[in-house]
């Protein structure tokens, strides 16, 4: 039980991002539930890459035993970069809705004709 | 002589890394040719685009004609790290890649071309170019690629570089606004799609397409895999309800943009075929324990599903065309229901799929549906090019407030008669030979879709109608006294396409046997794009 | 020489026979110039300038050209009229919220993990 608690985790932080990204209203809340759903698939790839009774791949000093692969973490590591890319853009994309439009509300924002 | 076909066979080896590395490294040196002059950056950008052509129909050239699949693996050596794990990254370009690449290498000429004098009054345009060579860029990654994570990155590339574009107006709102709704969707979509990635490298070790392929079965976890690829790329692609990104991204950006924006959105639709046919193709014949004790083959439930959505599609984007009056805005509903007509031929397509005496009618919906990918890729982004032509012209997007410039602009008038009846699809035209191929597969499938097809296709010509009436015929406006005709490079650009679209349409059958048969052939059988690694190994 | 014809005509292959735009492009060019001739056929013999060659629009004065054409979001009034539910629905759906977008995305995956996982 206690090896799917990450999991779990995974789960909750997904569920908890798209809550608020499709609930909530005011233009930041989005974003940060963007990040919290890139938090939980990041978790999601790391936690994939332990497999039971292993130990990280350096063969000086660890004898024959079995070694859990490095990949996943070299695909959260591109992941994470991705993940600071598109959150610096919207940032910086909501700087410039808020000098024109005045409001951060996304449901006023969306009909808006200028 | 045989000096220069070793170079050439040379160059063919290592064209598929090539054609993603020269506009990349384009695009980091454009901001240097930019700080010492305009007319040079501009030059510098459109040589970088023609020598990617040309190692592009190099490759394309070569797989076509002798019918071979390349296999570029990056760092050399086999396909398999030492272990025996399939985790190095690989671009395997068959048939159906180099129809992308086609249509890729096509419209990145015609639109570096039309924003030559499209763009040649703004500022900053040495970040819009370098932009422009990394959505290139981009997109070749995403159509050639072979391992699934690949896939995904080139994908997060396509999608920040064409936000980034579709906010190139920020002294209004209106078009920053539609930059952040972009990239709210496509941030949101592809990290359900790393998410199905990382569940089937958890399960099998592997992120190499073939080897996927090949050792996958069909279990829990799997068909969770199937559904976050679907859905994440389907919400990429525009396919209603998921669609409504789609007019905004479309409506707001340059025009010049707004033409790979298009290219952009059909690779997102390729990749949701390749996951389908090719990654899931070996078990698309199994079938599926239902509730209840009936068993339903899997490729008869996913072609159902497609085919519903396609029905949807079609119906509301003809249908919200109809009431819109912003110029652009309508052209992008336009192409969600020329979407919703791809889908609805391959979906027609993959219910048939395995029955004895309906292979052919398979097979032609096929070439229906990939033949259209081409063809609406040309109207809609003619009939684009002209929407810019008029707003570079008048500088007004509302179809109110426009009127009788067919006396001032009139090579413009004509473009946009020919793309609209190529949309519409009258005879010498090419959609008359795509649709008329998609609505003789589909009667045979069943004959409501195909009613449901020919009747929406009228509506999509009452569409174009009303905006060739109304912003082009009328009496003379007196505020249009003095509209001038669009500048020589739009021009050109908009002959390029129309070019093609006659030829294309008067002579479809060179184009089908020669371009469209191996696409098809390489889309259905997944098990020659498998053997090709599988058997190396 | 009559296989080489058949062979010439049949040339999208849609099994149906005689599918052939150049055919078809023909056609339309002849159509065009038997219309062309029939136009010529119409009486010259009118009188400019009198009430013979104005518009006629059921009594009803007309205005100067400009107000006259008709704008783009008049144009099919009457379809918009009859089908007035339909549109009232798909203006509610278009709401220009992003979240209602992804509300959309996670509905449809909702459906699709259903009717392909559960069943």
């Amino acid at each position: 039980m206690i090896y799917n608690i990450p999991y779990i985790a995974v789960v909750t932080l997904v569920l908890i991002g798209l809550y608020a990204v499709i609930m909530k209203r005011n233009l930041i809340k989005i974003v940060i539930g963007i990040t919290l759903i890139e938090s939980g698939v990041n978790l999601f790839l790391i936690t994939l890459a332990y497999r039971e009774d292993s130990v990280a791949p350096i063969y000086h000093g660890s004898g024959m035993r079995l070694m859990s692969l490095p990949v996943p973490h070299a695909l959260t590591l591109t992941s994470i970069v991705i993940g600071v890319a598109v959150l610096a853009l919207m940032l910086s994309l909501i700087i410039h809705i808020y000098k024109h439009y005045g409001t951060l509300d996304a449901k006023e924002i969306g009909r808006k004709e200028e | 002589m045989n000096g220069f076909e070793n170079i050439l066979s040379d160059l063919l080896v290592h064209s598929p890394a090539l054609i993603v590395a020269i506009p990349l490294l384009g695009a980091f040196l454009t901001p240097f040719f930019g700080k010492v002059h305009n007319t040079a950056r501009n030059t510098f950008v459109l040589i970088i685009v023609l020598l990617t052509s040309f190692f592009s129909f190099l490759l394309v050239h070569d797989i076509l004609v002798n019918g071979n699949i390349h296999t570029y693996v990056f760092g050399g050596g086999s396909a398999l790290t030492s272990g025996g794990f399939a985790v190095r990254i690989l671009f395997q370009v068959d048939g159906l890649n180099a129809f992308m690449a086609i249509i890729a290498t096509l419209f990145a000429i015609v639109g570096v071309i039309y924003s030559w004098s499209f763009m040649k009054e703004h500022t900053g345009l040495s970040k819009y170019y370098t932009l422009y060579l990394l959505m290139i860029a981009g997109i070749f990654g995403m159509v050639l690629t072979g391992d699934m994570f690949n896939f995904f990155v080139f994908l997060e590339i396509t999608s920040i570089a064409s936000c980034a574009l579709i906010a190139f107006y920020t002294n209004k709102g209106k078009a920053v606004d539609a930059g952040f709704k972009y990239i709210v969707v496509s941030a949101t979509g592809a990290l359900f799609v790393l998410f199905a990635i990382a569940i089937l490298y958890g399960q099998y070790n592997a992120l190499n397409i073939a080897v996927l392929a090949s050792n996958i079965q069909f279990s829990f976890l799997d068909r969770i895999a199937l559904v976050l690829l679907i859905s994440g790329l389907a919400m990429k692609a525009g396919i209603v309800p998921m669609h409504m990104w789609l007019p905004d991204a479309y409506g707001r950006a340059p025009s010049s943009v707004t033409l790979l924006l298009i290219v952009a959105t059909q690779a997102s639709l390729y990749g949701a075929l390749r996951m389908i046919f090719t990654l899931f193709g070996g078990q698309l014949s199994r079938s599926v324990n239902e509730v209840g004790g009936i068993e339903i083959n899997v490729n008869l439930l996913i072609g159902a599903v497609l085919v519903g959505l396609a029905i949807l599609t079609i119906f509301v984007g003809v249908l919200m065309a109809l009431k819109e009056s912003d110029f652009k805005r309508m052209i992008g509903f336009a192409a969600v229901a020329e979407i919703g007509y791809m889908i609805l031929a391959i979906g027609a397509a993959l219910t048939i799929m395995f029955s004895v005496n309906d292979l052919e009618t398979s097979r032609l919906a096929l070439n229906g549906g990939i033949f259209h990918i081409f063809n609406d890729a040309l109207d809609v982004g003619l009939l684009f090019l002209v929407a810019g032509a008029v707003y570079y012209a008048t500088k007004e997007t509302s179809l109110n407030r426009l009127g009788g410039l067919a006396r001032n602009m009139k090579y413009t008038t004509v473009f946009f008669l020919i793309g609209l009846l190529a949309v519409a699809g009258m005879p010498p035209m090419n959609g008359f030979s795509s649709k008329l191929i998609i609505y003789q597969s589909t009667f045979l499938v069943n004959p409501i879709l195909s009613i449901i097809a020919i009747l929406c296709s009228i509506l999509l010509l009452a569409v174009f109608v009303k905006v060739f009436y109304s912003a082009f015929l009328g009496p003379k406006q007196a505020k249009y006294e003095k509209v001038k005709e669009a500048p020589k490079s739009m021009l050109v650009a908009m002959a390029i396409v129309a070019g093609i679209i006659l030829f294309i349409g008067l002579f479809p059958d060179i184009f089908i046997s020669n371009v469209v048969e191996p696409a098809t052939r390489a889309l259905v059988n997944s098990g020659e794009y498998i053997q090709y690694i599988m058997g190396v190994i | 020489m009559l296989d080489q014809l058949s062979q010439l005509l049949n040339s999208l292959t849609t099994n149906s026979g005689f599918w052939n735009p150049l055919v078809w492009g023909l056609a339309i060019i002849i159509a065009f110039l038997i219309i062309y001739i029939l136009r010529g056929y119409g009486k010259k013999d009118y009188k400019k300038g009198t009430e013979q060659a104005k518009v006629f629009l059921s009594g009803n004065p007309e205005y100067e050209k400009e107000k006259m054409h008709v704008k783009s979001s008049n144009v099919y009034w009457g379809f918009m009229e009859s089908l007035k539910w339909l549109y009232n629905v798909l203006d509610k759906m278009h709401t220009g919220n992003v979240s209602d977008y992804i509300l959309w995305f996670v509905v449809i995956m909702g459906i699709f993990f259903i009717i392909l996982g559960v069943i």
